[in-house]
Order: structure tokens, then sequence, then C-alpha cells
């Protein structure tokens, strides 16, 4: 049973443009990035004053419920409204993402020996970029808007004792990559095993309740991926905070 | 032993072991969770909104757990 099942830790070479490999979740990562980008453009071009419903309004309401979750913890909408179209594309594409691998096709469509399609997000390369764009932002973000000292005085003050609490915070800072990365590679991931090994142990009716988990899990775990950049973001950029 | 039986009792071992701690972290998470919004049931959807993002964080340890498992067993 153990020859049948095909699992690969890392996402697998389809294709060669000389020495650039193309991979399995790469070719994902394009057509989730089509498929999502021209919704989004045909929704915005139906937008009216009065919406009538329809895709449109689907989207509508979906941005809406976003901007308010982010307008609790930005504190205004305005701040809200300036780090939306980020994190709004972070949460969209995480999500996108979990649910595109879920479709019929995945893992079960082979070119050659490897199979055509891979979730973006069970390969470790992309989770790893999605968290260094994370982190790396949300120190942009704090020295646009405390400056280059500004953001050092978060981590340093005159006080030599607390500048050991500072390094400390730096290296915590730092290790969110990690956090960041693993937790969604590895919920993904591990979804990913548990579809293949119950198709191959109950392959009529058994996966069924495991869909329905992993429906979830994708959905929590873009939550949790936007919801901690947001937090980290709104701290890091707090004006209040920073004097203390 | 044999180094393949071996290979998949550290598996084995990794993710059982491994599990215990966020276990017992979520369920401590959901029962308090569970008594705040019994004192205070118009806090539900704040509450609620807190304990997933907790239990995600709790949950990524039994993650890394799994994904280490899965590194033994394929790699």
């Amino acid at each position: 049973m153990a020859a049948e099942m095909h699992v690969s830790l890392a996402p697998e070479p389809i294709a060669h443009i000389g020495s650039f490999v193309i991979t399995n979740s790469m070719l994902t990562a394009v057509i989730t990035t089509i498929l999502l980008a021209s919704g989004m453009i045909i929704a915005s071009r139906q937008i009216k004053l009065h919406p009538a419903g329809g895709f449109a309004g689907a989207i509508e309401a979906l941005i809406e419920t976003l901007l308010d979750q982010m307008e609790q913890v930005f504190g205004s909408r305005q701040r809200a409204l300036y780090y939306f179209p980020f994190l709004a594309t972070l949460f969209l594409f995480i999500l996108s993402n979990n649910w595109f691998a879920l479709l019929p096709g995945f893992n079960t469509i082979h070119l050659g020996d490897v199979p055509l399609f891979r979730a973006v997000t069970a390969d470790l390369s992309a989770t790893i970029a999605l968290a260094l764009v994370s982190v790396v932002l949300t120190q942009v973000y704090a020295i646009r808007e405390l400056g280059v000292m500004g953001n050092l005085r978060r981590y340093f003050s005159s006080n030599p004792a607390m500048n050991i609490l500072g390094v400390q915070e730096i290296i915590l800072e730092s290790t969110r990559v990690i956090s960041f990365s693993f937790r969604l590679f590895g919920n993904i991931f591990a979804g990913e095993v548990l579809l293949i090994v119950i198709s191959a142990l109950l392959p009529i009716l058994g996966p069924t309740p495991f869909w329905g988990l992993e429906i979830f899990v994708g959905f929590i775990q873009a939550l949790v991926f936007t919801m901690l950049t947001m937090v980290f973001i709104a701290m890091s950029t707090d004006k209040e905070a920073a004097h203390h | 032993m044999d180094a393949e039986s071996m290979k998949n009792l550290a598996a084995g071992l990794t993710i059982a072991i491994g599990a215990i701690g966020p276990g017992i972290g979520i369920g401590l998470i959901a029962a308090k969770a569970v008594e705040a919004i019994g004192r205070n049931p118009e806090s539900q959807s704040k509450v609620q909104q807190t304990m997933i993002l907790g239990i995600a964080f709790t949950e990524a340890l039994a993650i890394f757990a799994l994904l280490f498992a899965f590194i033994i067993l394929f790699l």
C-alpha cells in the first residue's frame, strides 16, 4: 500500500527553461494568481452606487467583512484602509491557494511521474517567502510610521539593562519567519498527506469528512496568518505604545 | 532492530509525544473560553476570535511534531 501513495516533501520539477526549474507549485501559484486577479478586476468593473448583488456584491461583502475586522484591530478606519491592500491580498492569496488545492485533480493528474499541480502553501519555499514578506513589511511600516530612530527606540532605550530585552525582542521577531512559514506549510502539507492516506485506506466516502476539515483548516490558517501579521503591524506602528 | 523499523518507530513516537502538550493546551484554551462565554455570553464573538488565534498558536507545535514525523518517514 505504501508504494501506491505518492508523498513528496518538496515540490517536484515539471519543466525547465534553461537552468530555471519550474515546479508544480509554481504552476498552481500562477493559475491561482491569474484567477484571483481577473476575478477581482471583473468585480471592480461592476461596482455601482446601488449594488445589484451577484458576483460583485459577494466580493463587496467579503471586502467589507475584512475591513470591519481590520478596523477593530487598528482602531480607526483610516489606518485600516492604509494597510488593507497588503493584508487583504495576503488573506485572499493564502485562502484561495488552500482551497484551490482541494479541487479534484490535485495529486491525481500526473505529468510523467510527478503530479501536475501542488498546493502553493504546501511548498515550504512559498510559505517562507510569504513569512519574509510579512516580517520585513512589518519593519518597513514601523520605520515609515515612527522613523528609523523611532523604530530602534522600540527595542533600545537609554537604560542599558533594558537593552538585553531589546535584543531578545529582535531575536523573537526574526523567529517569526520560522513559526509563520512552518505553521502554514505544516497544516496544509499535513492535510494533503492526511487526504492521501485516508483515500488509500477508505476510498469510498472515507475522505469526505476530512475534506470538510481541510476546508475549515485552510480558512483558519489563512485567517491566522493574516490576523497575526495584522496584529504585529498594528503593534509596531502604534505611535502611543512606542513612547513608554 | 533494523534502520527501517527504527525510522517508523521514531516517526510514530515523534507525533505521539509531540501531540500530548498541544492537546492539553488546546483543552485548557477551550475550557477557559467556554467558561468566559458562560459568564458573559455577549462577549462570545470576541472570545471566540481570541480562542481560535490561541488554538492556532498551540496547534502549531503539534504540527511541527507532525512535520518532523513526515520528515523522518519520507526523507
